[in-house]
């Protein structure tokens, strides 16, 4: 009894634990933000880590000149396995994009007020992401100075057209209008900060940059009415956009007939493995960014539990991907299905088959644990390691089924050169460089909605009558 | 008296006065302010407050706004545009027999239309709103006002335009003083 007592006091203090911490009022939260990017000083952990960023973009810049000049074949890509880091590392940008929308539309149009606080940077990270993941696919087709007319409806002197019946068509809608819309979104949240950075801020300078981009905000009624009915559209609109983003990109495989690639499941599969590590991701650089700047009242416990919480449950149903792909080939009867599962586990790449199992299915399970999501440290490594095993799953969906197709004269293995990896790890670059300069010159949390979580902000309508 | 008063209309007419603005604490003040500057009769006024008050809107405008309308235009252009472009495309400027395929492919059509649908949704809701309010606007006399610079983090401000039938300069500023402003300013034009 006494333990059922505990229990509930427990249950309620979980349910009201607060999304801001104790003693705020509009002034603070404010000050606690905008100090941020108005700070004179740059702390020298940011500089350290712009610089490493740097590094990798320039790396980038590198590898895409050198491919540029001598062509693809400087990857390892080569028939077989003519899809190989482009495809996989395009999938996984785009996967980490998804939990910013997931964040700042789904959970907006659920009235989570949780994700206030840090849908900012999610949607920053979206955009980066995207920005990311667009490099490969371009760069892939070896000419990208040609892929103006491959990929969009751009009026040649050819009179050719894209070929819409391919998803890979699809893909190229699906992603543009992704990163457009995203870009707005982001884009138009941030006009009223922006309009406090322009207010607050000391320097000429600062004060003309942030007018410019803060258009004239000026808060009146009028304003946030139109604005408040704009932001509910472009969630309502985005939530249906970033469902189908991640559902044209399983397509890219599924319409194929190749085994391990032609099912049903592969949309909804790959909308949960998105939003899992899109998960992973902003824990990766939530929990260092909070403990940086010293924003453990904004960006509390409470929003990292929930985090944790979102990235077992969409690693659960990742895990059921996996079963249902296994049983399928079973059940299929199919020899090539069941021989692609077979070699999927026991071939050649058996080891990223096992390490992607043993993280996404096995290791996530340690979420179920208060004590492991109220460790940020521990937490930290698991969201890195999820990064990982989400790579690793579209490196197994990618690699071993083209690597082994339907007869053995035409196997092949595919071993990535050292252009891959730079190339892979100058994305990583290029999304820390853009997110270093992001929490430095940009408000990283919502000032105006986080003020609205605070009882300052309550009116009551029948107050005094009206007279 | 009466030379202090000559010289003071005087004075206004050389710095034309856009309205009186005043200064409140919470929001609950400016929600209550509204409410009484309405009930007085006035009818071009405007709230300002660094957080979106949904209520003020219903007390000063009473009208909702017609983004709605605008982006399910939008919309319907986006997807009529998909559509379109991909059937001329396909089978009118250069049709082309892949695997025995009818040229106009409807469903293969479909998710590029509904990306494009989306896309001129967002892209009307976000310019539509920005053209609504006006914006980009770099000047507006409220900014004239130094203690305005606290409407974007935590005061809140309620402007009675000169341009209103029932605006008195002395009358309104004591209007506003009544009303439990911290402060009431002339808004210079």
């Amino acid at each position: 009894m006494a333990n059922n007592v505990h229990a509930q006091a427990r249950a309620t203090a979980v349910l009201e634990a607060p999304v801001i911490g104790p003693g705020h009022d509009f002034e603070t939260v404010t000050e606690t933000v905008a100090q941020i990017p108005l700070a004179k000083r740059t702390p020298l952990g940011w500089v350290l880590g712009f610089l490493i960023g740097l590094s990798l973009l320039m790396l980038l810049q590198a590898s895409l000149g050198y491919l540029v000049v001598k062509g693809i074949g400087i990857w390892g890509t080569n028939i077989p396995v003519g899809w190989a880091f482009p495809i996989v590392n395009f999938v996984w940008w785009i996967g980490i994009g998804h939990a910013g929308t997931l964040i700042s539309a789904i959970l907006l149009l659920f009235k989570q007020q949780w994700r206030m606080s840090i849908s900012r940077f999610a949607e920053a990270m979206t955009i980066f992401a995207v920005a990311c993941a667009a490099i490969f696919p371009v760069f892939h087709t070896g000419r990208p100075w040609l892929a103006a007319y491959w990929l969009f409806p751009y009026p040649n002197t050819m009179a050719l057209w894209p070929q819409f019946r391919s998803p890979l068509i699809w893909d190229v809608f699906a992603v543009s209008t992704y990163a457009t819309v995203s870009i707005v979104f982001w884009y138009v949240g941030l006009v009223p900060d922006l309009a406090t950075m322009r207010d607050r801020a000391a320097s000429r300078v600062k004060k003309v940059v942030f007018g410019l981009f803060s258009l004239g905000w000026r808060g009146s009624a009028r304003h946030w009415h139109r604005y408040e009915v704009a932001s509910l559209i472009l969630a309502g609109l985005s939530t249906p956009l970033v469902l189908s983003v991640h559902t044209v990109v399983s397509f890219d495989f599924a319409v194929s007939v190749m085994p391990g690639w032609h099912a049903t499941i592969f949309p909804p599969y790959f909308v949960a493995g998105a939003i899992y590590s899109g998960f992973a991701m902003v824990l990766t650089l939530a929990i260092p960014i909070r403990a940086a700047y010293r924003l453990e009242d904004l960006i509390t416990m409470r929003h990292i539990d929930n985090m944790a919480k979102v990235m077992l449950a969409t690693g659960l149903m990742v895990g059921y991907g996996y079963t249902m792909e296994a049983f399928y080939a079973w059940y299929s009867g199919s020899f090539y299905e069941q021989q692609m599962m077979w070699n999927r586990m026991f071939g050649p790449y058996g080891w990223s088959y096992w390490m992607l199992i043993s993280i996404n299915v096995g290791m996530v399970q340690f979420l179920w644990f208060k004590s492991v999501r109220e460790n940020t440290k521990l937490l930290f490594v698991i969201s890195l390691l999820v990064n990982v095993g989400m790579w690793l799953e579209r490196f197994v969906i990618v690699v071993t089924t083209l690597a082994r197709d339907f007869i053995p004269s035409s196997w092949g293995m595919y071993y990535p050169t050292f252009w891959d990896f730079a190339t892979y790890f100058g994305t990583i670059g290029l999304f820390l460089t853009l997110f270093f300069l992001f929490i430095r010159f940009v408000p990283m949390i919502s000032m105006f909605e986080v003020r609205t979580l605070l009882p300052q902000a309550k009116v009551e309508t029948d107050h005094h009558g009206g007279h | 008296m009466g030379g202090t008063e000559a010289m003071a209309h005087a004075a206004e007419r050389e710095n034309p006065l856009y309205g009186v603005m005043a200064e409140f604490d919470s929001v609950q003040a400016l929600v209550d302010a509204s409410k009484r500057a309405v009930a007085a009769g006035f009818t071009k006024m405007e709230a300002y407050s660094p957080i979106p008050v949904e209520e003020l809107n219903d007390i000063i405008h009473r009208k909702r706004t017609k983004l709605s309308q605008i982006v399910l235009a939008g919309g319907l252009t986006g997807m009529a545009t998909g559509f379109a472009m991909q059937y001329w495309m396909s089978a009118v400027d250069y049709p082309m027999n892949i695997g025995g395929r009818p040229y106009a492919t409807w469903t293969a059509f479909v998710v590029p239309s509904y990306e494009l649908t989306i896309l001129f949704s967002a892209l009307a809701a976000a310019i539509g709103m920005f053209a609504l309010n006006g914006l980009p606007q770099p000047y507006h006399p409220v900014f004239n006002v130094e203690r305005f610079s606290m409407a974007s983090s935590d005061k809140f401000f309620l402007v009675i335009e000169s341009a209103d039938p029932r605006f008195d300069h002395g009358g309104t500023t004591r209007f506003l003083g009544e009303q439990g402003a911290k402060g009431v300013y002339d808004v210079a034009a």
